[in-house]
């Protein structure tokens, strides 16, 4: 059932839900972070519609840096503003911020330790019919490895407006993964959020029942994910959903005691299975703790044209799969990849 | 003029004793760059001890100028430099490249205060100079007055851009890089960056030493006509002798009256200036001298 502390959308299994890509929700909290602090500035490299920069270009225009298509000179600028005092976002599509221009981040945002924020959009294969060039799938692992870089995939467009105000109040580098397509805003204004926190969507009808398996998901999947535990619930298996919107730093504490409590782990994520996100998981479960862990992401490949759902369902990260995977894992079957 | 027979002098001595410790932290260090170090003492020198406002009981003060170091790889003349003014003990400059040492072999701001900011990997410095100078120039003086000494970079209020004539009292952005790192995109973005924005508190530096670690700059990969480059990118751009200090200081002074572009000083340096056995020697770009090499550098240098 769901876990009400999460204060999720009355309609959340509703059609009518209401749909918006997470990016819009950098347009809205670039903004928010834009009043509440005049250090602000965006910088954007010819995307500015498709990135949702242009709210903030709107709202603060002697504040809105329009770099044109020079990814490594936005990452290198920011970081020289940052040094004024600044706090620089900079956004375009995840394939060149951080695919283009990784070595200016590394050597002069988190080396040198500027609290740059980085935003990709565009990540993963819901991106659609731009295909493969601008599907992002690498960018997770590439962020997680840098020390001292923070990263996180917010699930709906609400959560991504609170990420943006977050990571300007941060401090430090920070990477904000976005997505293109549009996916249901199931989280409200009151559902919590902090830097570092998994939240619990769902759980085992009774409390002190165990679930038979947790599902940790980050980003737009973990939506599918809801839609999965409950048709597992409806096919008898319990299971514990968790929500982990930022991959690094890991919320450590509530993935041991979902994964320990089920005994089972499956992670969801539009990112290669390899350093990604279910790798984070691993790498940390690996370390003493026993149990049974799926990946679910890309599978050491490119993406294509198509529909978002075409390719969710392609690359086996549909609710069908999601449940599939779940079932087999129950089942203690392992899925070929 | 710009300077006094007095100031240049002292400057020379200055430059003298860089020289010489650059050739101290090489050669205990046992790796490292000497040509770019060696030639670039004497702008070092004119910076840190006549050009820029700043406090080395205060790196980080806010109304300092700031210098950016593109081509990291230099270091150990910025080192010297900074010890000389006072940043730090001379004899630290002995730890460079050591385990545990502050002076890293390519400049970490976060390990050594004075520096502005990280570098080595080339052709991104010109950029981060670029953004120090958007972000100063789109503070508003009613954040603070610039003449009243208020002036307060992270307690700035939005709005209007600096006055023309409020330049000279704000913090002034200088960027050195190399002429070698004119082969990074990068760069070119960066210049297209700060000629859009007219970045008159810019001025970038270029060590003219016509070589890099494959060879000759104009053989490796031709950069001629780099002034007239420039120019089409819309700054404002200046020649001198790297090694006159006059003339390189009444280039700076001619850069800082401009008010509507960031300005180029291209620096005509001698590769391994003050060492003439290697003057002009691309092989010296990324060696440093053996203990018996460095005797002799420090003689010729102690004969200039």
């Amino acid at each position: 059932m769901l876990d009400l502390s999460a204060k999720l959308s009355q309609k959340i299994f509703s059609n009518d839900i209401e749909t918006a890509p997470t990016r819009d929700g950098f347009g809205t909290g670039s903004v928010e972070a834009g009043e509440k602090d005049a250090r602000v500035v965006v910088l954007c490299a010819d995307l500015a519609e498709s990135t949702r920069a242009e709210q903030f270009q709107k709202a603060f225009p002697d504040r809105f840096i329009e770099m044109g298509v020079a990814e490594q000179n936005m990452a290198t600028v920011a970081a020289g503003m940052a040094a004024a005092g600044k706090i620089p976002f900079i956004a375009s599509y995840a394939a060149f911020n951080p695919g283009r221009n990784y070595e200016q981040i590394r050597t002069t945002i988190a080396l040198n330790n500027m609290p740059v924020i980085v935003c990709g959009m565009h990540a993963g294969v819901s991106v659609g019919a731009d295909g493969a060039t601008h599907q992002m799938l690498e960018d997770i692992g590439m962020m997680r490895m840098l020390p001292g870089m923070t990263v996180i995939a917010p699930a709906d467009a609400e959560e991504a407006r609170k990420a943006v105000i977050a990571a300007a109040a941060l401090g430090e580098p920070v990477y904000l993964r976005f997505g293109r397509a549009a996916t249901p805003v199931f989280t409200t204004r009151e559902t919590p959020f902090e830097i570092g926190k998994a939240l619990i969507l769902w759980e085992p009808e009774t409390r002190n029942q165990k679930p038979e398996i947790a599902i940790f998901s980050t980003g737009s999947l973990s939506y599918a994910a809801l839609e999965a535990a409950r048709a597992l619930e409806e096919q008898g298996i319990d299971s514990v959903v968790l929500h982990v919107p930022t991959v690094k730093p890991l919320d450590t504490g509530a993935i041991l005691e979902a994964a320990e409590s089920a005994g089972r782990v499956l992670t969801l994520e539009e990112h290669q299975t390899a350093g990604g996100f279910g790798s984070a998981v691993a790498e940390f479960l690996s370390d003493g703790h026993v149990v049974s862990i799926k990946r679910l992401g890309i599978q050491d490949q490119f993406g294509q044209s198509g529909t978002p759902q075409e390719l969710l369902a392609r690359y086996g990260l549909d609710v069908t799969h999601i449940i599939e995977a779940a079932k087999a894992l129950v089942r203690d079957i392992v899925l070929a990849a | 003029m710009a300077l006094t027979d007095e100031e240049i002098r002292l400057l020379e001595g200055k430059a003298r004793a860089i020289r010489e410790t650059v050739i101290r932290m090489l050669v205990a260090a046992g790796s490292g760059h000497t040509a770019g170090p060696l030639d670039m003492a004497d702008i070092f020198a004119a910076f840190y001890f006549h050009i820029l406002k700043h406090d080395p009981a205060r790196p980080d003060w806010e109304e300092r100028d700031r210098l950016v170091l593109s081509n990291g790889h230099i270091c150990p003349v910025l080192y010297a430099t900074l010890a000389h003014a006072g940043y730090f003990p001379v004899e630290e400059c002995l730890t460079l490249r050591k385990f545990g040492s502050r002076l890293q072999g390519h400049p970490e701001r976060t390990r050594l205060t004075g520096l502005e900011t990280t570098s080595g990997p080339l052709g991104e410095g010109l950029s981060q100079a670029a953004g120090m100078a958007w972000a100063l120039k789109n503070f508003s003086a009613k954040g603070g007055s610039a003449s009243g000494g208020q002036f307060s970079i992270s307690n700035f209020k939005n709005g209007s851009e600096l006055e023309p004539s409020a330049y000279s009292l704000a913090p002034r952005i200088y960027c050195v890089m190399s002429d070698g790192e004119q082969d990074e995109g990068n760069t070119w973005e960066a210049a297209m960056f700060a000629g859009k924005h007219r970045l008159a508190g810019l001025t970038a530096i270029m060590d003219r030493n016509n070589i890099q670690i494959d060879g000759n700059t104009e053989e490796v990969m031709p950069l001629e006509p780099l002034a007239e480059k420039y120019r089409a990118f819309n700054w404002r751009v200046l020649e001198v002798d790297g090694h006159d200090l006059d003339a390189f200081v009444g280039a700076v002074e001619e850069a800082k009256a401009v008010s509507d572009a960031p300005t180029l000083i291209i620096a005509h340096t001698t590769a391994g200036k003050g060492v003439p056995e290697i003057e002009g020697d691309y092989r010296w770009h990324g060696k440093p001298p053996s203990a018996e090499e460095g005797e002799r550098f420090l003689a010729q240098i102690q004969r200039t």
